[in-house]
């Protein structure tokens, strides 16, 4: 069952002479599945991310979810950016931001409450609800952002480079918060990153971005055990053929590399 | 507050009255009577009959005037802040517009409306409040960070929500200020209204004291529009500490970063 279908995607930006971010991207995120996009910087991540998540215009190409066309932002697609202190309110609660969107869905006050409250218990932030974001740390303003994602109940879940500007140990912290809420809640997750040990401790596959004008270099499949830990996973053989793997390509794509034309 | 505050706050005023009671207490000008004169003179001028009719239809007439450039000032701003393409065609007449001193429109609207009235008056007010509301509230809007944009837009917040949930209240530190700005000019407008062809009203009432030789009275009213202006600030500011508290927060732990 495909959840996410991408096909062709194509994006140039308007202006003198005209920008191609993006020439031709094609792949597949099925159901539940979690799969881990990297590229050297400008590889045109974001710019993936935002046209699927209808934010942007497509020069060329479809972006399909369970089916259905997107042309604005679809009604089963959360996104967590990556710039955490700028994509909660400031002026509402934690909990007011977690609420906002099921409000807007028409929820009732009673449901919304339970789903707030769940949503924030499972990152842990249960008793942070009457606090405001900035009153939060970095990674706990993420874990925010992720609730408010998770209490959305999205088809597709995608985060944007979600953990870059928060510190080392936090960010293995949320690392492993993703991967448990994935593996409980099945939900589907597009997981952006410019971090190659990320993308293959996270990811079910990892796909490889090319430089621009952007295509798909390679789609790494990552056979690792389902249970990941920030220890045995990555001291694990298979782990470092993997992560070199990636690395290597990532590096050939910073040097122009295309993928052989078949 | 804490004493030390309310010592600091009153510190300069109290030393500042004592001043003038001091340097006036001998003085024989007739300009300039001894401030315990003036002092006596205050509830005498100030009854009920010219409470009731000059200081509340004035302050009844700054409201008015000042409520009307609020609401017209966000709901213009909002539009024009939120348009790149009405901005661009608004800007320049905005910059001209706000640049005439609003007391220059009184002949004009006189002209149209004859200044006898409350109406004209209450225009005069609205009119020169609307331009800093108005601007200040473009910038607010305009300035709304991209990223809570499209995080409205990506949980399909509709129109009436990320209007009242995510723009105004993005915006409204700026408006606050705009709205803090117009405040002062509305009360002197409220005053420079009276001015032209009113005989009811706080500054028509000083005017007649002053052209009455009443000169303690006439520095009573004086002192009173001085009473008013605080009075009035202080209940933005109590307006402002509760609705922008977050803003304050926010401040503090970016400072604090």
């Amino acid at each position: 069952m495909i959840a996410l279908d991408v096909a062709g995607l194509a994006k140039t930006y308007p202006g003198p002479g005209g920008v191609e971010a993006v020439r031709d991207l094609t792949f597949q995120v099925g159901r539940g599945e979690l799969v881990c996009v990297v590229g050297p910087s400008g590889a045109g991540k974001t710019t993936l991310l935002r046209c699927v998540a209808g934010l942007l215009d497509l020069s060329g190409g479809r972006i399909s979810l369970d089916g259905t066309p997107v042309t604005g932002p679809p009604a089963g697609m959360a996104v967590v950016f990556q710039e955490y202190g700028r994509s909660l309110f400031p002026w509402l609660t934690v909990r007011k931001n977690v609420e906002l969107p099921l409000k807007e869905k028409g929820l009732a006050k009673a449901a919304r409450t339970a789903k707030v409250d769940a949503a924030l218990e499972s990152v842990g932030l249960l008793e942070s609800a009457g606090a405001h974001p900035w009153q939060l740390s970095g990674g706990m303003q993420q874990r925010v952002a992720i609730a408010r994602a998770v209490a959305y109940e999205p088809s597709v879940l995608l985060m944007d480079e979600p953990f870059a500007a928060v510190d080392a140990q936090t960010r293995a912290d949320l690392e492993d918060l993703v991967r448990e809420l994935w593996q409980r809640l099945a939900v589907t997750i597009l997981f952006v990153t410019h971090d190659i040990d990320e993308s293959v401790y996270l990811g079910q596959r990892v796909l490889v971005l090319s430089n621009r004008p952007t295509v798909i270099l390679e789609d790494v499949p990552v056979d690792l055990p389902e249970h990941r830990d920030q220890l045995a996973t990555r001291s694990s053989p298979e782990f470092a053929r993997i992560r070199t793997h990636v690395y290597e390509l990532v590096q050939l794509a910073k040097k122009g590399g295309r993928p052989d034309p078949e | 507050m804490t004493p030390r505050r309310v010592l600091a706050a009153l510190g300069l005023p109290v030393v500042l009255i004592a001043l003038w009671w001091l340097v006036s207490a001998s003085s024989t000008s007739f300009f300039w009577p001894p401030l315990s004169t003036i002092v006596r003179a205050f509830p005498q001028t100030w009854t009920a009959d010219p409470i009731l009719h000059d200081v509340l239809p004035s302050l009844a007439r700054l409201t008015t005037g000042y409520l009307v450039a609020l609401v017209a000032g966000v709901a213009a701003g909002t539009a024009i802040g939120s348009s790149p393409t009405l901005r661009a065609l608004c800007e320049p007449a905005l910059e001209f517009l706000r640049a005439i001193p609003p007391p220059v429109l009184i002949p004009v609207i006189a002209l149209f409306a004859g200044y006898t009235g409350a109406t004209s008056k209450v225009v005069t007010i609205a009119l020169g409040c609307l331009w800093p509301i108005l601007l200040n509230t473009v910038e607010g809007v305009r300035s709304l960070d991209e990223v809570l944009r499209d995080t409205a837009r990506s949980y399909r917040l509709g129109r009436v929500a990320t209007l009242r949930q995510v723009v105004l209240r993005g915006a409204s530190p700026r408006i606050a200020t705009g709205a803090r700005q117009a405040l002062s000019i509305g009360v002197i407008l409220m005053v420079i209204s009276e001015l032209f062809g009113a005989d009811r009203g706080l500054g028509a009432a000083i005017v007649q004291f002053q052209r009455g030789f009443a000169i303690p009275q006439m520095w009573t009213g004086i002192i009173l529009l001085g009473l008013l202006g605080v009075a009035l600030s202080g209940l933005f500011r109590l307006v402002e500490h509760r609705s922008l508290a977050w803003y304050r927060g926010l401040r503090q732990s970016e400072r604090g970063m």
